[in-house]
């Protein structure tokens, strides 16, 4: 009907009304669109400037960071980074962090994938309350722990190594390695399991050849916490050690000497510290978007 | 999913449990042992029973630092879970830009804790901090080192900038999962945003905002770092949480009895909350399986 000529001036008049209300919706319509934008771009504002801020210090001289206010480096300079990558405590901190990462992330996933399957499929005497006692671990602050933490590994020798931090993560990473995967495995139906079994693959070769893949990206995303609690946690990490194995977070609290803290270097070495996670992001960012999803039931 | 009842499956643990163990029994065992001795050098000890329970439990500087804990604990929480919520809804969903935004909004987890710190203090200083010049320029006399008030808010809004992204991140992987049917379901029957929301997505989010509820309580429970490193708890100590007290004590005074017995009643309170909370939630999905 709408699509016939208007005949009567009445119709005409009713038809320009009716444009009129479309027109104006539309107009309306835009700014609602861009909202989400807006308010996104303003949030990612509010995360970046701080960064921003760090990244402007980390190439301005100290004279001109305690100056006074600049929005912008005016004396550019690549001082505090040639500093960080040609002394040896400071690029080493940075080796030693990785270190007892990448060794708490293969020890944590290793005995986390076997466990959660166990949680994950069977039944068996105390693991409902065993769950529970895992969760226990992530709520001890280090606080607590940190004597004992010192004594223990000062007695077994294993003091100022880059082993004891990463056994040290173990506390807290594995639980929610534990968690998360849980989650996975447990939406994948287990008659895969009965039909693998049954075509004859013994238990590890299930587990290794078919099993694994099915939960690559839950591999993806607990592997991202994992790095990324270890990476910033700096109490048990800076008790634990003292200098062949100190970590990249300890080492920068050593700007601060008698002459006032060196806020250059600070904020160049900050700058380093975010580089290694963005790499582990891109890597599984992926993973994250169609992860975790499957959470606990 | 109906599980097979099966002993064996401890074997597959049994890794884990050792580890896990290691880093947790010994030491608690430790803590719970100093917690009933006053311990002057490793020889010389005395058993002291639950005296230093009753003298921590009574100490006043003790008991406001819980109840500041608790209202940091409960502010945070109440400004990132809806915060976080709504950052997800409004990340895209694909392309470059899902990813670009991504580990734009990750950043802040991934600097390790102190430097957190660091980058406020600078960030919030007078002379040659963006944000503290820009109050200044405003005409607002900010200065966290003076005013409690400041020091709050400056560690609160920290703690957002710090810990929203955790949030935003599990909800952002929640609302992935939602298949697209739902969605198309709910536009044939011209459901609004908000009964979407209401409806499909908040539904689908419950899991994981129980990992993610959970954790944030423990973390800000045991805030340490970065209110530290901003404030050094004060001014006064209008901002020193109960792991600052705890360490101080423990590192700075050598008081173990005490402090081991003060470490316990902190863990409990956190194991108490948290296991309120993970029954409530547990029961919740109980019902919901029931019912429907």
């Amino acid at each position: 009907m709408s699509q016939s000529k208007p005949t009567t001036p009445d119709e005409v008049r009713n038809r320009a009304a009716l444009n009129d209300k479309r027109r104006r919706r539309k107009a309306r319509a835009v700014p609602s669109r861009l909202r989400p934008k807006l308010l996104l771009g303003l949030y990612l504002l509010f995360v970046l400037l701080p960064i921003y801020w760090l990244m402007n210090m980390s190439f301005q001289s100290n004279t001109e960071i305690l100056g006074g206010f600049t929005l912008w480096p005016e004396d550019f300079t690549f001082e505090h980074y040639s500093k960080i990558f040609t002394t040896e405590t400071w690029y080493m901190g940075y080796v030693n962090s990785l270190t007892y990462v990448l060794m708490n992330m293969v020890i944590s996933i290793l005995v986390a994938l076997p466990a959660a399957y166990a949680f994950s499929r069977y039944r068996f005497i105390g693991d409902k309350h065993l769950f529970f006692w895992l969760l226990t671990n992530l709520m001890a602050p280090p606080a607590v722990f940190l004597l004992p933490y010192f004594q223990l590994y000062y007695t077994v020798g294993l003091f100022d190594t880059h082993i004891a931090v990463a056994l040290a993560h173990c506390l807290f990473n594995i639980p929610l390695a534990i968690w998360i995967l849980e989650g996975f495995m447990s939406s994948v139906p287990k008659e895969i399991d009965e039909t693998a079994f049954i075509d004859g693959y013994s238990f590890p070769r299930f587990f290794v050849r078919i099993f694994i893949p099915m939960i690559r990206s839950g591999i993806g995303v607990t592997l991202f916490f994992l790095f990324m609690f270890s990476w910033v946690e700096l109490l048990l990490a800076s008790t634990l050690t003292s200098t062949n194995a100190q970590p990249i977070a300890s080492v920068m609290t050593s700007t601060k000497t008698a002459s006032g803290i060196d806020w250059g270097t600070m904020a160049a070495a900050g700058v380093l510290t975010i580089l290694p996670g963005i790499l582990v992001v891109y890597f599984v960012r992926n993973h994250i978007a169609k992860g975790f999803a499957l959470g606990r039931t | 999913m109906n599980k097979v009842y099966d002993n064996k499956a401890w074997l597959l643990i049994l890794p884990m449990l050792a580890l896990v163990a290691f880093s947790a029994i010994i030491p608690l065992m430790t803590v719970v042992n100093y917690s009933v001795q006053d311990v002057f050098d490793a020889n010389t000890r005395f058993f002291t029973g639950t005296e230093w329970f009753a003298q921590m439990l009574n100490d006043p500087t003790l008991q406001s630092a819980l109840l500041r804990q608790f209202a940091f604990s409960l502010t945070v929480l109440a400004i990132q879970v809806p915060l976080g919520i709504g950052i997800a809804l409004l990340m895209p969903k694909k392309g470059w830009q899902a990813s670009a935004v991504l580990i734009l909004v990750t950043l802040p987890l991934l600097i390790p804790w102190n430097v957190v710190g660091s980058i406020w203090q600078i960030f919030t200083r007078g002379d040659i901090g963006l944000m503290g010049w820009s109050l200044r320029e405003l005409g607002y006399e900010y200065n966290i080192t003076r005013s409690a008030v400041d020091a709050w808010g400056t560690i609160i809004i920290m703690d957002v900038w710090h810990w929203t992204p955790l949030i935003a991140l599990l909800c952002y992987s929640g609302l992935r999962s939602i298949p697209e049917a739902y969605y198309q379901a709910a536009r044939i029957d011209r459901a609004s945003k908000w009964s979407v929301f209401r409806f499909i997505q908040l539904p689908k989010l419950t899991n994981v905002l129980v990992i993610g509820v959970l954790l944030r309580f423990m973390h800000s429970f045991m805030i340490y770092a970065e209110p530290f490193v901003l404030t050094g708890g004060g001014p006064g100590s209008s901002t020193t949480f109960l792991s600052q007290s705890l360490t101080t004590m423990a590192i700075g005074q050598q008081d173990l009895g005490p402090s081991a017995a003060f470490s316990l009643i902190y863990f409990l309170i956190i194991l108490l909350v948290s296991w309120v909370f993970y029954t409530a939630i547990m029961n919740m999905q109980k019902d919901k399986e029931e019912g429907a």
